[in-house]
């Protein structure tokens, strides 16, 4: 079947008869539409490079399957406000005529995009983010989760570090995502034989940690877990470090990714252990990907946002191609029978629940005396399996698939 | 062990000398700002840009001209006085004589387009900057573990704040400062520059929250967004202290530095919000401030 309709795409590619794939398309062009975080905490692992991102994914479908189609990028700065987000997409999708809204950064803007697109019948291609998107908040019909998720971000790290009586103290960001990833690390280290000495919610956004920081030392646990993201990650491994945090209590972070190595400089960094979806020094796709993404964002390498934005819009616009549609579900439905291919992800597979699964790694921050330069940052010590990586389908609860 | 409401005693005091440190930060910058709304009636909103830019200058000049924490903190300040300045010259001088909304709007879009600037050169994430070698490590006080550096950022903020509160209550330039703001006209016509001195009070209140962003490099990361972020809270201790009243500001930054100290410790959720709390419930009993005389 998919070799079958490739082949009719490629077909209609070279014969120059897109026109007649055109028709089904809505108003004659695709509209994607970069929803990201331009100016304030998450605009440097998304903002810029997202849209970058999405700028590459265009430019190489064009050369391929998408030659002749019409395809436009929108961007816009949410400012990290589920309302703004909200209205901006409602513009987007009713007046602008957006096809898909991309990255959605910001767990509680996720959230607010999901309803959207279910309620009025469009498409949403999220890179990361809570797990709720494809459990209790899915929208299967209308939206994929590509890189990354609350889940995913934990489970490399726990099932690594749990041993039967360990004990675990959360400092965890004081809101949905925050909250999201301390329940889904609780459930894998209860299930490991772990113990949770405690958790602490601090205010997002936070500067100073070492009150925060205190409270674990002082819990006596052996891990402390950071359940928090961006400023708040890197502020409190900073201070960890001024704070003479030694041996016996390791830390862990949740949500770190490269830009955030790259700020924090390897010497405060080093050893810290954490998991990503996509590292760019992994082997030649994923480091001749970062080297084209790396000439249009001028920023550095990309981060595990940057390589979802470009995989799922790629992914997304192939559908679009051989599906001769933009109508949402269709090209869900043709998302979802394609194979996935490209530089960035490894044994990629689409999930009945929106969930894209793939390889993800666990890694270990490089010390300075390891690294060879700029964003060397990364030992592998292990690529976990995307069965392993992501929630298994049986346990999702994600309702749209019980019906 | 004797514990109050559930924590250890022990703990408590490393608590309060954490929120203490916070306190510095907060005085040192609510003083400056107490300082310009006193003398210029101007509600500088760039202040938290400057103080941003403190940092950033301290982290250039390590890292572009090689120049250590030391030479920073002389020279960040100077730098970031001198464009405060220019600023003030060019621009705020302009609105001493409409109402005090106009010097809000300016400063405020003045911190927007600093921070911006900032952003699109170096980002969000923020830049790596280590604590001097010679204040590195820490010492066991027994109930904590307090690093150097902290220490140091309280000395220096101590010795700041009381420095600038008597050299304009104590001292013959204080006191020329001080009537300039009561009457411009007449201090003028005993042949006192007053123009040069209320831009050289700007300066100097810029040059404080500049001081405040170097002793704040080390201990978070620079990055263009650290001044917004704190902005507020220090505008919450100014208004709670009695708008430009400088002893006002000073102790206000420390008490509420404890406040929020003991929050975290006690229901951290509400540690940001704490201060507008207070703020509200100052405004309710006593409008002009715990240190205002009012009018």
């Amino acid at each position: 079947m998919t070799i079958k309709l490739r082949g009719a795409a490629a077909g209609l590619a070279f014969l120059g008869s897109i026109g007649a794939a055109q028709a089904q398309i809505s108003d004659g062009v695709v509209k994607v539409g970069v929803l990201t975080d331009l100016s304030g905490i998450y605009s440097q692992i998304a903002g810029e490079g997202s849209v970058a991102a999405a700028r590459l994914a265009i430019d190489d479908c064009l050369k391929a399957e998408c030659t002749g189609m019409k395809i436009e990028l929108l961007s816009a700065d949410h400012q990290n406000k589920a309302d703004i987000a909200s209205s901006k997409a409602r513009e987007w999708l009713d007046v602008q005529k957006v096809d898909a809204l991309v990255d959605n950064v910001n767990a509680s803007v996720q959230l607010a995009i999901h309803t959207l697109v279910k309620e009025v019948n469009s498409v949403a291609l999220t890179p990361g983010g809570t797990s709720r998107l494809t459990n209790e908040n899915c929208a299967p019909e209308n939206a994929v989760q590509w890189m990354w998720d609350t889940y995913s971000q934990v489970a490399g790290v726990a099932e690594a570090l749990t041993t039967p009586g360990s004990t675990w103290y959360f400092l965890t960001a004081d809101y949905a995502f925050g909250h999201q990833l301390e329940k889904d690390a609780t459930a894998i280290i209860q299930a490991k034989g772990g113990k949770i000495q405690g958790a602490l919610r601090h205010p997002f956004n936070n500067a100073d940690f070492s009150s925060f920081l205190l409270q674990a030392q002082a819990s006596g646990a052996n891990v402390i877990a950071l359940a928090n993201a961006g400023a708040d990650s890197t502020n409190s491994i900073k201070q960890a470090k001024e704070f003479g945090f030694g041996d016996k209590q390791k830390m862990v972070a949740f949500l770190l990714m490269l830009p955030d190595i790259h700020a924090l400089g390897l010497d405060v960094a080093k050893n810290t252990i954490l998991t990503e979806g996509f590292y760019w020094d992994v082997d030649d796709g994923t480091r001749a990907f970062s080297k084209r993404f790396e000439a249009i964002y001028k920023k550095g390498k990309p981060s595990q946002i940057h390589a979802g934005v470009y995989s799922s819009v790629r992914h997304y616009l192939k559908a679009v191609a051989f599906g001769k549609t933009d109508n949402p579900k269709a090209v869900i439905r043709k998302m979802h029978e394609l194979p996935i291919s490209d530089d960035v992800v490894r044994n990629p597979r689409l999930r009945p629940d929106g969930r894209m699964v793939h390889d993800t790694y666990l890694l270990r921050v490089k010390t300075p005396a390891e690294s060879k330069g700029p964003y060397d940052y990364y030992q592998v010590l292990e690529v976990i399996p995307g069965d392993k990586a992501f929630k298994p389908l049986k346990d999702s609860l994600c309702a749209d698939l019980k019906k | 062990m004797t514990t109050i409401l559930g924590i250890p005693i022990q703990a408590l005091f490393g608590q309060l000398l954490l929120g203490l440190i916070n306190g510095a930060f907060y005085a040192m910058l609510s003083l400056g700002l107490a300082l310009i709304f006193g003398l210029l009636n101007i509600v500088n909103f760039s202040h938290g840009a400057l103080y941003m830019m403190g940092a950033f200058v301290a982290w250039l000049l390590l890292n572009e001209m090689g120049l250590d924490y030391w030479t920073a903190l002389i020279v960040a300040p100077i730098v970031v006085a001198l464009f405060g300045m220019v600023l003030e010259r060019t621009m705020l001088c302009r609105l001493y004589k409409l109402d005090n909304l106009y010097g809000l709007l300016l400063t405020f879009g003045l911190a927007l387009i600093i921070e911006g600037v900032f952003r699109q050169l170096y980002g969000i994430s923020g830049m790596p900057y280590a604590v001097p070698s010679a204040l590195a490590g820490g010492w066991n006080l027994g109930f904590m573990y307090l690093p150097i550096y902290r220490g140091w950022v309280v000395l220096a903020s101590v010795v700041l704040c009381l420095g600038s509160w008597l050299l304009i209550e104590k001292t013959k330039l204080g006191a020329y400062l001080r009537a300039g703001t009561e009457n411009a006209t007449l201090v003028q016509a005993f042949g006192i520059n007053v123009p040069l001195m209320i831009t050289l009070t700007y300066g100097f209140g810029v040059g404080l929250a500049a001081i405040a962003g170097v002793l704040a490099a080390p201990i978070y990361s620079v990055n263009p967004l650290m001044g917004s972020n704190l902005i507020i809270v220090v505008f919450a201790v100014v208004v709670i202290g009695g708008m430009g009243s400088i002893m006002g500001a000073i102790v206000t930054g420390y008490l509420l530095g404890l406040v929020e100290g003991l929050t975290k410790v006690f229901y951290p959720e509400a540690a940001s919000t704490v201060i507008f709390v207070l703020m509200g419930i100052v405004l309710l009993i006593k409008p002009a401030g715990l240190f205002g005389k009012g009018n």
